[in-house]
């Protein structure tokens, strides 16, 4: 059952087609991977998804709800959070705010400040960020600042969560780790899409993977299938694939 | 709470003992420290500029005079004020609704134009439609109007704490942070500004409405008067905008300077103003609230050092 | 003078073209040095304040004058981005703060020119005679000066625009304004082109406020303001980051003025108002803006 489907996604900017007629679906309780070279039209996508660029053409449905003309904001409240690539934290607030904003308007109904409150140490612990809640977000290092954007993700109760390179510049036991914690969010019920460039993490926890290239869809399959599909292999050969993979 | 007792007695047996020029003196302080606030509660946490404060004062000053003017008074004056306070509110909707779902400079610019637009529009319509250039407020004394001020001053002062501590406050420190961001958590971030913006407004109408009655004759160019759109700005930003109480600093010590110096050295007291303005943007960036926090973290350093040292001295002699 | 067409379209592309060159100044100074510069009107008042001194104390020619009041003004904005702006640069923890902390700084530089000016000339009008003589053009009446101002206001701004779209040196001033990030990347040396720009930008005003007080009588220390508000609506009108849209933003409201002011000289700012909110209604990013 797709939560979330796209049809003939277009985007344009200026003369340049940045995602050109995608088609795709994410079926619900899935890890679903987006891969491609840089400059594929993967964060694009999820801008489109998200609202945070208009459409040119196409149509996006959340649970068969149709996404284009609505705001970041309605779109947060309907079910779907996101992280974003140059990890957008509220640099001079605590942690313990910055997920809190999650939690407070994340949810179309409002709650209680004590209730709000609980909501977000749970996400912080979620994460394992308990330890770091009065900490100033721009005092962590990247991979902390990442947690914080997914545990403030988590904290808007969302049904599907948009993951934009979560492992970018990680160690590799930094990636394993988020890959565990990726893993248990899918546990507990929450639909993952993730745009990723580390292939362990690709290989190791999506069950279906979609490859953009040139912001249009050239493949799409299992782990199995897209790491033996010769128009995925030709476009990545001769490119650097991280540490990990 | 003890301290706010304190400043109500004072405040209110003031005028019993002072001169008339010291009353005066105090509520312009009071009416600056108000415009600071405002100012601060929309421009501190979201990082927007507005320049529209002389805008909204004015708007206040002129419902004020034309509502309760000397020949006649159509309505009793805390109505107006509440008018002046209204009028503000909903011209500060529309400025945003048009400017705040763009980008922070167009909110900037305009609200820097409308000072002079608003002056332009009501000279316009009070010489073609009423045909007449100005208006003569009627008399209130100085006693009422320092106590109204006060009060509207409290009134301030509570909401902006209150704000801040509160949801609303949450959101505009989400939007100050990463805009983008607090509207993917689920912030309605225009309308969040906009209110915001809009309540800011309705108390610098409201502290127009009451300083009208302390001008002769009202007079477009007199009630809009660019100055005052600066005047907040560098308040609450000689003051320091990180804590609360910094814009409250500003403004007492900008008021000071102004009503003492101005008056008679105009020229000279703006020159060294900008001077100073600049002298604070590059070294006191955190304003003067900044300084004392600083001054207060090494004072506490300093003690706890010295707490440790005797601690210290104790166990070497047990 | 009976108003007559003629004279309308005059008086529209002389303070058209007038705007435009201030609108391209500050436009420079925003675009390329970042500089959001509320003070820019008021060395549109030093230029025509100082032509008023250099003409009434020692008769010498407004349109000469340029040659002083011009290089001194462009000094001053040279030096002042240099000092003051670089410096604030260096101390600025991000683009956003800097943007900000330079906007409080050109207040305080609108408080300090202001009052020296206040200091020095007083807040009297001042006025001089200059090409007086009344000039015929197919049916309508024109006061010499008028026309010099626009012939020169005209040529200096058409010089200008072809400057930034047809040399090299103005392609990349007007790549830097479009993008002053890569700018740095793509070999242009910032320590230079930064100062130069704003400096440029202050001459602009200087030259515009000298063919003011050619034309106009009665200027003040506080004449600024009102250019500085005119000319960040053009700004906004022709496009963010677009010098050239600036010149093109302000004939159009130059026009647009002495349309309006043919029917009711009050009306005038009213009328860019509205033009304004209704831009920032439906094309906020202006004429030549990217989106």
């Amino acid at each position: 059952m797709p939560i979330l489907e796209g049809q003939d996604v277009t985007k344009y900017f200026g003369g340049l087609a940045a995602v050109s007629n995608v088609d795709f679906h994410v079926d619900q309780g899935e890890i679903v991977g987006l891969i491609g070279p840089n400059g594929a039209g993967k964060t694009t996508l999820f801008n489109l998804i998200s609202a945070a660029l208009p459409f040119s053409s196409g149509e996006i449905r959340f649970k068969g709800q149709k996404l284009n003309g609505l705001k970041p904001h309605q779109i947060c409240q309907m079910g779907v959070a996101r992280t974003f690539q140059e990890t957008k934290i509220f640099a001079d607030m605590p942690v313990f705010q910055n997920v809190l904003v999650g939690a407070s308007f994340g949810t179309p109904n409002r709650l209680s400040q004590t209730d709000t409150a609980r909501e977000a140490s749970q996400a912080l612990e979620f994460a394992g960020l308990s330890e770091m809640s009065a900490v100033p977000a721009k005092d962590l290092t990247l991979g902390y600042q990442k947690r914080v954007e997914v545990a403030r993700a988590l904290a808007t109760k969302p049904e599907l969560l948009l993951l934009d390179e979560l492992m970018a510049g990680q160690n590799p036991t930094e990636v394993s780790e988020a890959m565990e914690l990726v893993t248990k969010i899918r546990d507990t019920g929450i639909t993952i899409f993730m745009v990723e460039h580390v292939m362990k993490a690709i290989m190791g926890i999506c069950g279906l993977i979609i490859v953009l290239h040139h912001g249009e869809k050239i493949a799409e399959g299992t782990p199995q299938e897209i790491a033996s599909n010769k128009k995925v292999i030709e476009i990545y050969l001769g490119k650097e694939t991280h540490a990990g993979s | 709470m003890g301290f706010f007792l304190l400043i109500t007695i004072f405040i209110a047996t003031f005028p019993l003992y002072a001169k008339l020029y010291y009353v005066r003196a105090l509520c312009t302080i009071l009416m600056y420290i108000v415009l600071a606030v405002s100012w601060a509660m929309f421009s501190g946490p979201t990082g927007y500029m507005s320049l529209a404060p002389a805008a909204f004062l004015g708007v206040g000053i002129y419902i004020s005079a034309v509502l309760y003017g000397q020949n006649e008074a159509l309505l009793p004056l805390p109505v107006v004020i509440l008018i002046g306070a209204l009028a503000s509110f909903i011209l500060a909707l529309i400025v945003g609704l048009v400017t705040l779902r763009l980008k922070g400079i167009y909110f900037a610019i305009f609200t820097f134009g409308l000072v002079v637009l608003l002056s332009e529009l009501i000279l316009w319509v009070e010489l073609n439609i009423n045909e007449i250039s100005g208006r003569y407020p009627r008399y209130v004394s100085i006693d009422i109007i320092l106590y109204i001020t006060f009060g509207i001053l409290v009134a301030t002062l509570l909401t902006a704490y209150f704000i801040r501590r509160s949801r609303l406050g949450l959101a505009m420190q989400s939007i100050g942070g990463n805009e983008e961001a607090a509207e993917h958590m689920g912030v309605n971030t225009t309308m969040v500004k906009v209110i915001t913006f809009a309540i800011s407004a309705a108390f610098m109408g409201a502290i127009g409405a009451i300083t009208a009655p302390r001008i002769v004759y009202v007079h477009a160019a007199v009630a809009f008067n660019l100055n005052y759109s600066f005047l907040p700005v560098v308040m609450a930003v000689m003051g320091g905008m990180g804590q609360f109480y910094g814009p409250v600093i500003g403004a007492i010590v900008l008021a000071f300077a102004e009503v003492r110096l101005r008056p008679f050295y105009p020229y000279y007291y703006m020159l060294t103003f900008g001077i100073i303005l600049i002298t604070i943007i590059f070294f006191l960036p955190a304003g003067l609230a900044g300084l004392i926090q600083r001054l207060g973290d090494r004072l506490g350093g300093l003690i706890s050092k010295l707490r440790k040292g005797s601690e210290a001295e104790q166990h070497a002699n047990t | 003078m009976p108003e007559t067409a003629l004279r309308v379209v005059v008086s529209g592309l002389l303070n058209g073209s007038i705007y435009a060159l201030v609108a391209m100044g500050l436009s420079l100074q925003y675009g390329v040095a970042r500089v959001l510069n509320i003070s820019h009107g008021e060395f549109i008042m030093l230029g025509a304040l100082t032509t008023w001194t250099l003409h009434t104390s020692f008769g010498i020619n407004p349109l000469l004058s340029v040659a002083i009041s011009g290089p001194i003004l462009f000094a001053i904005g040279f030096v002042l981005y240099r000092t003051l702006f670089t410096g604030l640069k260096n101390r600025s923890p991000s683009p956003a703060v800097f943007e900000g902390n330079s906007l409080l700084v050109t207040f305080g530089l609108l408080f300090i020119i202001q009052n020296i000016a206040l200091l020095r000339w007083s807040s009297l009008p001042r006025s001089y005679k200059f090409l007086d003589s009344v000039v015929w053009l197919a049916g309508s009446a024109f006061r010499l000066n008028r026309l010099v101002a626009l012939a020169i206001a005209v040529v200096v701004g058409v010089a200008f625009y072809l400057f930034l779209t047809r040399s090299r040196p103005g392609k990349a001033i007007r790549a830097a304004a479009q993008d002053p990030g890569t700018a740095g990347l793509m070999g242009i040396n910032i320590n230079w082109v930064l100062p130069l720009c704003f400096g440029l930008g202050a001459f602009l005003a200087g030259l515009a406020g000298v063919l003011i007080s050619m034309v106009y009588q009665g200027s003040t220390p506080f004449m600024g303001l009102s250019y500085t508000i005119i000319a960040l609506i053009v700004v906004v009108l022709g496009g963010l980051g677009s010098i050239t849209g600036s010149f093109v933003g302000g004939l159009i409201l130059g026009l647009i003025g002495s349309l309006v002011s043919s029917w009711d000289m009050s009306f005038v700012l009213i009328a860019f108002y509205a033009i304004f909110m209704i831009l920032l209604l439906i094309r906020p990013t202006g004429i030549f803006g990217k989106k």
